[in-house]
């Protein structure tokens, strides 16, 4: 049995999300004000693969390019975001020894909302051209990083409880600065677009945006699974992981590191698309148990399953109007969260 | 010469000027201890006399602020982390885990000390696991969750991962804190049974009076006894390190030291001179 708890079967497992991926983008590319048979974008994806350029075209020219031009590499980010929030939860939760902790709360979000509003309503990264959306956020995001880790550090080592609450008070910093800016905006558009954003949407997908996030995930990914043990040893506690052998400070580090790299990254494309970091590895956690060999890359190809789904729903709820999907996720999250919150004061009580 | 060196070599753990402080004051001052091979080893005092923060300086939960530890003759300082927990197995205090994992996954953690970045877990690796398991009389339970344990189990599912290590020197603190006595008395029983170097904060002075070859007393950071229980435990030094008044006699059955508690009130109605 696959779901059982005790003897869990890896590879079924990754096997069977691996192709709920692959029809996931099938079928998600399909969905939208014009609907692409899934057939037809197979074959669209299929004439793309070098050596198989024979297939007979059989499609409109126009729906290559709302496949290929639009939803495929928004569905694609989606994945990367989704991927990526779900294992930067996983690295976070880690570091502060607590299920409830998601990608934000070191302030990544709040930071990056300031720089990027300050980008969209004055134009003051305009010289960066296309990339100015995700540069200027990344700036906020890594800015505020450094911040919150330098007054978290006592003796040299993080101070977990600093760090969580510095996070707090430099993202309440943050989100007065962005209040500041959004305030005196000169023109309303760049405020909806700003707003827009803040709330966490794939709707400005570009081929170009998925290069670096993709990569960034690649390398967390790989760094994070080579340390799955260490990853395992820090849920002991700190005394316990350093007793069996890992340097804690430096792994801790890295994972401030990795977690902020990663959020700071996903932010600057996406916007917060928030409780994906928190959900998504909680219930992997219920169908693998706690250890990191097997909740990260479970929880990487749930989250990019996830969140493209929720991005189809964000499209087509309102349709032709389009909900910024980060909305749709903290309103499933909400409740999730308080569940989660709930059994787990229960299960102290016992 | 040559005896000196067979001295030297049978010495697992060596500690001078230990000092450490948390914040102000000295926590642990001027610590000197030794545990040779062999030996079970027990360090004793009031709440708060700094049993706990000696045995994080040796498993480097702290750095110690001034001071010399030498694990079997090389500078602790020096060492890797994951050579030191090669050599030393801990059980500490904090044993609670606030995610899902399965007892065999907790024990098995105990092997990472001993796998490099790329390793996966081989024969050996399980072997160790289901003989630790064995050895704690706890195979029945190796696919159950660890969160779900008793107290008395999770302790035996901690030591079970000290066993999975594969060091021969275990620093424990304070193992049978909490538990029922007979959880205490297999826990000790079942450490003994290893043949293994200890080093132990205890809290219970009959527990440390049955097990230790030697002990250590502590008051306020400093080590103001020690010996074997014998020397140590005598109602004149009972009192004044716990401040309270006692009987100690060696017990017919055990050829222990067993130390009795006499409460103030009925030393004040038998009107015997303390």
């Amino acid at each position: 049995m696959i779901f059982n708890r005790a003897e869990t079967n890896m590879p079924v497992i990754i096997l069977i999300l691996v192709i709920l991926s692959a029809a996931t983008i099938l079928f998600a590319v399909g969905i939208g004000p014009i609907p692409v048979s899934p057939d037809k974008v197979l074959k669209i994806l299929a004439s793309r693969i070098p050596g198989l350029r024979s297939i007979p075209r059989t499609w409109e020219q126009l729906d290559q390019n709302i496949v290929l031009g639009l939803r495929l590499p928004r569905v694609l980010l989606g994945m990367v975001v989704g991927a990526s929030l779900a294992v930067t939860g996983v690295a976070m939760q880690a570091l502060v020894r607590n299920d409830l902790a998601d990608p934000f709360v070191l302030g990544v979000s709040s930071g990056a909302s300031a720089t990027a509003t300050l980008g969209m309503i004055f134009g003051a990264f305009s010289f960066l051209g296309k990339y100015s959306l995700p540069v200027s956020a990344f700036i906020g995001a890594a800015l505020t990083i450094v911040l919150v880790y330098t007054i978290s550090r006592v003796r040299g080592r993080i101070n977990i409880t600093q760090l969580l609450l510095s996070g707090v008070a430099v993202s309440m910093f943050m989100d007065g600065v962005t209040r500041i800016i959004t305030l005196s905006a000169p023109n309303a558009l760049g405020l909806h677009n700003a707003s827009f954003w803040m709330s966490g949407s794939l709707a400005g997908a570009k081929w170009e945006y998925l290069s670096l996030p993709l990569v960034i995930l690649l390398v967390c990914m790989f760094v994070l699974m080579i340390n799955y043990r260490g990853l395992n040893l820090l849920l002991l506690g700190d005394e316990s992981a350093g007793a069996l052998g890992v340097d804690v400070r430096r792994l801790q580090k890295l994972l401030v590191l990795v977690a902020s790299l990663m959020a700071g990254l996903t932010v600057s494309v996406s916007g917060t698309i928030g409780f994906v970091g928190l959900m998504v590895p909680h219930f992997t956690r219920l169908l693998v148990g706690g250890d990191h060999r097997k909740v990260l890359p479970v929880s990487a190809l749930a989250g990019g399953i996830f969140v493209v789904w929720t991005d189809v729903a964000a499209r087509m709820l309102l349709a032709p109007e389009e909900l910024p999907v980060g909305v749709l996720t903290a309103i499933i999250g909400g409740p999730v969260f308080i569940w989660m919150l709930k059994r787990n004061s229960g299960r102290w009580r016992q | 010469m040559e005896t000196v060196k067979e001295g030297i070599r049978a010495m697992r753990l060596q500690i001078e000027n230990l000092t450490f402080s948390y914040g102000e004051k000295n926590d642990i001052d001027d610590i000197a201890l030794h545990v040779s091979k062999g030996e079970f080893v027990g360090l004793i005092g009031p709440n708060g006399s700094g049993k706990s923060t000696v045995l994080k300086n040796i498993y480097r939960a702290l750095a110690p602020d001034s001071g010399v530890i030498m694990l079997d003759g090389e500078d602790l300082s020096a060492m890797s982390h994951r050579k030191s927990a090669l050599k030393l197995g801990v059980v500490g205090q904090e044993n609670d885990v606030p995610f899902d994992f399965l007892v065999e996954e907790i024990v098995a953690m105990g092997r990472s000390p001993h796998k490099k970045l790329f390793d996966i877990d081989n024969a050996h690796d399980k072997y160790m696991v289901r003989h630790a398991l064995e050895h704690m009389g706890m195979e029945g339970m190796a696919k159950r969750s660890y969160r779900h344990l008793s107290g008395g189990e999770k302790q035996r599912a901690i030591i079970a991962r000290v066993i999975a290590q594969e060091c021969d020197f275990f620093l424990l603190d304070e193992p049978a804190n909490h538990l029922d006595i007979s959880y205490q008395l297999q826990i000790f029983d079942l450490v003994k049974r290893l043949k293994v170097t200890v080093l132990a904060a205890m809290h219970d002075l009959n527990m440390a009076a049955l097990y230790c070859d030697r002990i250590y007393v502590l008051k306020e950071g400093r080590i103001i006894l020690k010996g074997t229980p014998e020397e140590v435990f005598t109602p004149e030094n009972i009192y004044d390190v716990f401040g309270v008044l006692s009987d100690v006699a060696v017990h017919p059955v055990t050829g222990k030291i067993s130390i009795t508690f006499i409460p103030a009130g009925i030393n004040a109605q038998t009107g015997k001179n303390a």
